[in-house]
């Protein structure tokens, strides 16, 4: 079954332009000290201080920032943390919602009533605003928090829907064998029902991740985030805040945003193709 | 009618539950935000700190439960308290300004994009082995997958800034007012065309990839199977049989989209200093007034609750199903 | 003669598929009377449903006929133009499916849905006449005609199957078909949709294929019976005939693995073994690994169909020498 999937996955089209996205920039951030020509708070060389706001040159490839760092250093840079916060919180967000959602569809009863009860709620509240109000209440500033509060308000949707997954397979007949034959539930859980929800899960991971990368760069460019710290979202509160755009800085806003929507859309793809390999009336088409 | 009755029974509650969330949640705060944030309003009136404190539930001298009493009295009164940043306004009289910009510009732009989104959406599916649609869905992934306030500024920047069609902010022309009559009424639709584009285009690609999704999977019904075999012509199945199913779901998960399009509203305004709740939730964040915050986090959730039940209402309109109660 | 409505010949249908063709239906040929019922039975997965999709031209995306003819009254469908085909599908032929839950569109009233039908064919009917057809119809499958705005989930399971019935004869064709029409139903609901068909055959005289793996069923109201097996019909010939005296070692089986009476066969417990993998049929006899009379000619050939008894006839080499019986 997973053998299955990893072949299909680097079959279908989608998934594979989406790995080969990702893939660029965990290389990015990876070697972003042999990429980027400056350091991210380098405001100054051998020849002297850099030129503030300079447009792009083929000194700095997008030009400098209103405190004369290089932008194209900090887009290399960024992609460090920002993928980390991406990746960390999807991982964080995916492991709440699918163990709420094994405890609460595997158990059922009084467990699932609250799991559900407050799943409901969580889904409702519009997650963005929630997001922001608990952010600005939350005063140290920095990259933690911001995993904290996206995490925490990212698990509802994923467990809705791997709950409702857990449902339909704890009925079907491998699981009541192994009940029936004694099995213990952390081995029905893992064994039975995990390998069939794995598509399921993946999805998750995804589109939490999306979440994130777009929820952190959000944050930061309210000004709820550690505006020192180099991320993509913290590039465009500092464009915003300098007036880049009546600056007519493209170099400043455009790159920033263009990394997150291509980080985004890899996400996206893999999660479509996901999609497609699994609902076989998707695939079928 | 027991539908009804349940759904109503679910607002009433839930709405509960937001008040009560709304309640804890500066109560429940990690840290001491209150004394710092107060260390840092030194030298304002004391009746200004003491608004902060009643925001926070620094009133140690009254249990929780009674500050819980005070606070659902307050709000049957329409009192939210004391603005910190437009000391000393009442907070409703401040939110009360923005709120008709942010129900026009939003109700306007979810609806457009829940009828294009849908529209779109049931094409691709309809026409799903053309190149073409493969195309267009790739284009609303990609649109979908950046910030919506990302999106606000690149609109800006090229049809406000670098080709001044639109303008660049602001909800109408400076020093219109309503008296000024259909110039007033004509700079509001020109001042919302873009921060409207703005959050239909985000937010379409939500409503087209449920409902393409819901579509196909309709569409592999037998009942899809019956009508061709019947020899319906084909603009009766895709509307009356694949259309008006596959719509079903998208307007029941209107809730959850809702959530969606809000956070992208939100953003919108903040880009476009838009004088609505989202702009003004940005400046309550940046002035650390809370008790604005609280409210707006308030009114925000009781937005969702209501409209979660008009869809609600829309779908026992749309579905026998759900009307007889077979259906939850 | 005369009377023959509808004539398959080495008709090839399935699906084609990144791995290769699926032949769903590999090379069947039947004959059927006006009036008269054919029943087809096998396990599931045996390409019964295909073979109903194939003569009602349904087969959609990667499925498709390879070759092969589908003669009904004279004409060859398999070269019929989607208009044509569409102007002659439900008017001459039409078909009632597994799921009457899910034929029938959920949203939409059941007179919408037998009146939309109508429409299609019968242009220029009044909406009065229509209902009134409608109406009918619904009162030949025991309906009060006071349900006819119904929505579907408003109905019983039986009752959606009887309007899906209804539905399928309101344009009075030559050929239903019936794709496991009673499998989701209970046994009571089951026998009186069956004494309904018989009821409506001998009322208005049309042919049915009845397609089913409750074999049992099948011996009950066929005239003919026909008994597939990975896509390829393995015996053919009248009900009783087949009933009294299974030669193919596979009916045989399927015989022996039947409940007395009436009842479902959900596993063929009587054979040992999985059909084989339809993407690679195999070139010999397709029940070659769960056949207990193999023999070594069985690997590789396949015969053709030998007719033993008054059309009675089987592919098998256990019958290929001899022209008597056993």
């Amino acid at each position: 079954m997973i053998k299955d999937m990893l072949k299909l996955f680097i079959t279908n089209r989608k998934a594979l332009l989406g790995v080969i996205i990702l893939s660029i920039f965990i290389f990015i951030a990876v070697f972003a000290p042999l990429i980027a020509p400056y350091h991210p708070k380098q405001s100054s060389d051998q020849e002297g201080k850099f030129q503030l706001r300079a447009a792009p040159s083929s000194k700095h490839l997008l030009g400098t920032s209103h405190a004369g760092y290089d932008i194209f250093s900090r887009l290399i840079y960024g992609t460090r943390l920002s993928l980390m916060v991406g990746i960390v919180t999807g991982v964080i967000t995916t492991f709440i919602a699918l163990t709420l959602g094994l405890l609460g569809g595997y158990y059922g009863g009084v467990i699932d009533d609250i799991i559900s009860f407050i799943n409901n709620i969580f889904l409702v509240i519009p997650s963005l605003p929630l997001i922001i109000v608990i952010a600005s209440y939350i005063t140290i500033r920095g990259v933690w928090p911001i995993i904290f509060v996206l995490s925490f308000t990212g698990w509802a949707w994923g467990t809705r829907v791997i709950r409702s997954q857990v449902l339909t397979v704890r009925e079907r007949e491998f699981v009541k064998v192994a009940e029936v034959l004694g099995e213990k539930p952390l081995v029905i859980v893992f064994r039975e029902i995990l390998p069939n929800i794995i598509s399921l899960v993946m999805a998750t991971f995804f589109t939490s991740t999306i979440a994130a990368v777009i929820g952190e760069a959000t944050l930061e460019f309210i000004g709820l985030g550690n505006i020192s710290a180099v991320t993509w979202g913290t590039m465009l509160y500092w464009a915003q805040n300098n007036a880049a755009l009546l600056y007519n800085a493209w170099w400043w806003f455009l790159p920033p945003g263009l990394f997150i929507g291509l980080l985004g859309t890899s996400f996206a793809l893999m999660n479509f193709a996901i999609d497609e390999i699994s609902n076989p009336k998707i695939r079928k088409r | 009618m027991k539908y009804f009755l349940r759904r109503i029974l679910w607002l009433v509650f839930a709405i509960f539950i937001a008040l009560t969330i709304n309640f804890m949640l500066p109560r429940l705060m990690p840290g001491d935000p209150a004394t710092i944030l107060i260390q840092r309003l030194e030298g304002l009136e004391p009746a200004a700190i003491n608004a902060v404190r009643n925001a926070f539930g620094l009133e140690t001298d009254k249990n929780i439960i009674i500050q819980y009493k005070d606070y659902l009295i307050d709000l049957l009164h329409g009192d939210l308290g004391i603005s910190i940043s437009h000391y000393p306004t009442p907070v409703w009289n401040v939110l009360r300004k923005a709120l008709p910009w942010t129900i026009g510009l939003m109700g306007i732009s979810t609806v457009l994009s829940f009828l294009f989104g849908t529209l779109i959406g049931i094409t691709l599916a309809w026409k799903r082995k053309s190149r073409i649609s493969d195309a267009v869905l790739g284009l609303f992934l990609f649109i979908r997958s950046f910030p919506y306030f990302w999106f606000g500024l690149i609109l800006v920047y090229f049809l406000a800034f670098n080709n001044p069609i639109f303008p660049l902010g602001g909800a109408t022309k400076v020093g219109l007012m309503p008296a000024d009559g259909w110039e007033y009424i004509k700079s509001i639709l020109y001042h919302g065309i873009l921060p409207g584009m703005t959050i239909t285009i985000t937010s379409m690609g939500y409503w087209i990839l449920t409902i393409r999704n819901n579509m196909i999977n309709v569409l592999a019904e037998d009942y899809i199977t019956v009508a061709k075999a019947k020899g319906l012509s084909m603009s009766r199945i895709k509307n009356l049989y694949a259309a008006k199913n596959a719509i079903l779901p998208s307007v029941s998960g209107f809730a959850m989209a809702l959530g969606f399009v809000i956070g992208g509203s939100l953003l919108t305004e903040m880009v476009f200093s838009y004088p609505g709740v989202g702009f003004m939730l940005y400046q309550a964040v940046q002035q650390q007034d809370y008790p604005l915050l609280q409210a707006i986090f308030l009114f925000i959730i009781l937005g969702v609750l209501f409209s979660n039940f008009i869809a609600d209402i829309v779908i026992m309109i749309l579905d026998p199903r759900v009307r007889d109660g077979a259906k939850k | 003669m005369s009377d023959k409505l509808l004539e398959v010949q080495n008709l090839i249908a399935g699906y084609q598929t990144k791995m290769g063709r699926v032949l769903a239906v590999n090379d069947v040929s039947f004959e059927l009377k006006k009036g008269e019922l054919i029943g087809i039975a096998g396990e599931s997965g045996c390409g019964k449903s295909t073979l109903a999709y194939s003569i009602m031209n349904l087969l959609e995306d990667n499925g498709a006929i390879f070759s092969g003819e589908i003669n009904f009254s004279g004409d060859n469908l398999v070269d019929f133009s989607a208009k044509e085909i569409k102007q002659f599908r439900w008017q001459k032929m039409s078909m009632v499916f597994q799921s009457a839950m899910n034929a029938l569109n959920p949203v939409m009233k059941i007179s919408e849905q037998l009146i939309d039908a109508l429409k299609a064919h019968q242009k220029g009917i009044s909406e009065k006449e229509a209902r009134k057809r409608a109406e009918e119809m619904l009162e030949l499958v025991d309906i009060q005609k006071d349900r006819l705005d119904a929505y579907p989930h408003q109905l019983s399971g039986g009752m959606k199957q009887r309007v899906m019935i209804a539905m399928a004869m309101i344009l009075n064709p030559d050929l239903v078909i019936m794709d496991e029409p009673t499998t989701a139903l209970d046994v009571v609901v089951q026998r009186n949709i069956i004494e309904k068909i018989e009821d409506l055959r001998s009322e208005f005289n049309f042919s049915i294929i009845f397609i089913t793996h409750d074999l049992s069923l099948l011996v009950e109201i066929s005239d003919k019976l026909a008994i597939m097996y990975a896509g390829k019909i393995l015996e053919i010939g009248p009900a009783a005939k087949i009933y009294s005296n299974p030669l193919h070692p596979y009916t045989k089986g399927l015989m022996n693995s039947f409940p007395p009476l009436t009842g479902e066969i959900e596993e063929m417990s009587g054979i040992e073994g999985k059909p084989p993998d339809l993407l690679n049929p195999p070139a010999g006899c397709p029940f070659y690994p769960r056949c207990e009379k193999r023999m070594e000619i069985c690997k590789t050939e396949m015969p053709e169909f030998k007719e033993l008894e008054n059309e009675h006839q089987v592919k098998c080499y256990l019958y290929q020498g001899s022209d008597n019986l056993e």
